[in-house]
């Protein structure tokens, strides 16, 4: 399949400042790729570039064959995109704001009609279709941003922090939709959180300083752990020391650790030698050890950590 | 096409979901029936005629017409909107239309509900009512002009009161150019060719002739050039703050 969004060694200059220095990746359709960075790292500015609102400074953003800088009406009729903050005319009404949108995307008639009502009944905002977008809460602005960048049902969705300040349920609500159309849309979306990597990615981008410091799936990225494939036992406080001692003999750990305390209960973990699996093993050494234990299970490895190893050494 | 329509009418629905539409409008006609009635004296000149009603408008859009232009471009790089706007497949130029023809035609309804002046000549005299409406062609065209260069103003900067000060002196400095009070200045040391130039861009004198109904073509074409370098400067604005 063909790249719908190509990035070449993107390059931003503020004055002295490079904000994005050479970047290249490409999504494919059916990608959601997560954009990951510290604040201030460039993904904000990569994201201005490849919508065509920022001209790089060398480099180039070609989607689905139009080059942005060349041809950016062409790029951005094929581009949804959920700028930082989300956004709003707010003294327009959300239904006039979106038949302006839908108007200026050249829709009119009929057409426009079925479009901006579907696009409402998908993210729900039917209830403040007449309400200035000023009183709307953060939740409904940000999902009548959606629909904003949905509106004509784009080959390619770029969102910046979509799930930013919203509550649980909504980011929920978000991640769900955001899933829903990955499989035919190349989606980027940017984000410092990192549970939304798991929740919808296909694959992670990782910025820091304005260059690429990872490019991968999230299941690569968690590799990067070095807590990838360690076992967690959580047992008495008593038995621990001894039960340490046993697993440490297994084959393959590396290290144990022992963790916190809660309520007489420590929890201890295993560290696998190569990041191979090992939870076999381990469980097994506990069984023959008859030690009873509250708990076991493989942690898929942080991806907090790796974020922080991968960013602060930059 | 379609998209300088979308945001024309977004633009002028905008001036009407707030305040703003209704206090221009109120300030602009209880001002301009003071200048016509007090300063203008339109009584005790015995003439069936709007000419003390015209001659106040380059005064009044001074100040005005910055107030409804300086939101043009500021209010969108304050808000952030200016991002949403520019990643539409909208052109530059486009939007710059939009914008400008919105404000124009707020413009013109304000002018447009000054007409108890013109039924009040015309309940008194016989007015030449030709040259009543050249006066109102020419007072759109001029108050175009004005607009254009506040617009222009707007692109630079997201904060509106400096938009407007600078908009207003800008505004200032082509109204009186033809004024001896500018010329002398030049006269000493400039060629005479530069204050002939600078006295030709004067908004006063090309606008006087059409105050007395003479709508002569060649000052349509000078405000019609100021709208449209205004116009281009403006676009090139946009495009230039974009790569910083």
């Amino acid at each position: 399949m063909a790249a719908m969004i190509v990035l070449s060694g993107l390059t931003k200059r503020f004055g002295p400042l490079t904000a994005v220095d050479g970047v290249s990746f490409s999504v494919d359709r059916g990608e959601v790729l997560g954009f990951l960075g510290p604040n201030g790292s460039g993904k904000t500015t990569t994201m201005r570039m490849i919508t065509g609102y920022l001209p790089p400074s060398a480099g180039s953003v070609v989607v689905c064959g139009h080059d942005v800088a060349a041809e950016p009406l062409a790029a951005q009729r094929l581009i949804g995109y959920l700028p930082e903050g989300a956004p709003l005319y707010g003294d327009m009404r959300t239904g006039a704001f979106l038949n302006f949108i839908a108007g200026a995307r050249g829709m009119s008639g009929a057409d426009k009609a079925r479009r901006v009502g579907s696009i409402v009944e998908r993210v729900e905002i039917g209830s403040v279709l007449h309400q200035p977008i000023d009183t709307l809460s953060k939740g409904f602005k940000r999902r009548v941003g959606l629909a904003q960048a949905l509106l004509h049902d784009p080959e390619i969705l770029i969102l910046d922090e979509p799930t930013d300040g919203l509550d649980p349920n909504q980011k929920h609500q978000v991640r769900n939709l955001i899933r829903d159309m990955g499989h035919d849309k190349a989606i980027i979306i940017s984000t410092h959180i990192l549970e939304e990597m798991d929740a919808v990615c296909t694959r992670a981008a990782v910025i820091a300083k304005g260059r690429m410091v990872f490019d991968g799936t999230p299941n690569e990225l968690e590799q990067r752990s070095a807590f990838h494939n360690s076992v967690s036992i959580r047992v008495k406080s008593e038995l621990a020391p001894k039960l340490s001692a046993d697993i440490g003999n297994v084959a393959g750990v590396a290290r144990v650790e022992a963790g916190e305390t809660v309520d007489g209960v420590t929890t201890i973990l295993a560290i696998p030698a190569d990041g191979r699996s090992i939870v076999r093993d381990v469980s097994e050494r506990v069984g023959e050890s008859g030690f009873a234990v509250e708990g076991l299970h493989a942690e898929r490895g942080r991806l907090d950590e790796v974020f922080r190893q991968l960013t602060a050494s930059q | 096409m379609r998209s300088t329509l979308a945001i024309f009418r977004r633009e002028l629905a905008s001036y009407f979901s707030t305040p703003l539409a209704y206090v221009f409008i109120v300030i602009f006609l209880a001002s301009s029936g003071a200048f016509t009635f007090y300063l203008g004296k339109i009584f005790e000149r015995g003439q069936a005629d709007l000419q003390s009603f015209f001659v106040y408008h380059p005064w009044l859009y001074l100040f005005l017409i910055p107030a409804v232009a300086m939101r043009l471009w500021a209010e969108e790089r304050k808000a952030g909107t200016i991002e949403l706007l520019m990643t539409l497949p909208i052109s530059t130029t486009e939007a710059v239309l939009g914008k400008f023809l919105a404000a124009w035609v707020f413009i013109a309804i304000a002018v447009v509900l000054t007409f108890p002046i013109w039924l009040t000549v015309n309940y008194l005299g016989d007015p030449d009512n030709g040259v009543i409406l050249a006066g109102y062609v020419g007072s759109l065209i001029m108050a175009g002009a004005y607009l254009a260069l506040g617009a222009c103003v707007s692109a630079l900067t997201k904060n509106q009161v400096i938009a407007f000060i600078v908009a207003v002196v800008v505004c200032f400095l082509f109204l009186t150019s033809g004024m001896e009070i500018v010329l002398a200045f030049f006269r000493n040391w400039a060629p005479a060719f530069v204050v002939d130039a600078i006295a030709a861009m004067s908004f006063l004198t090309h606008f006087s002739s059409i105050t007395k109904g003479v709508i002569d073509l060649k000052d349509v074409i000078f405000f019609g050039s100021v709208i449209g370098v205004a116009l281009y400067i403006n676009v090139a604005f946009i495009e230039i703050k974009k790569g910083a």
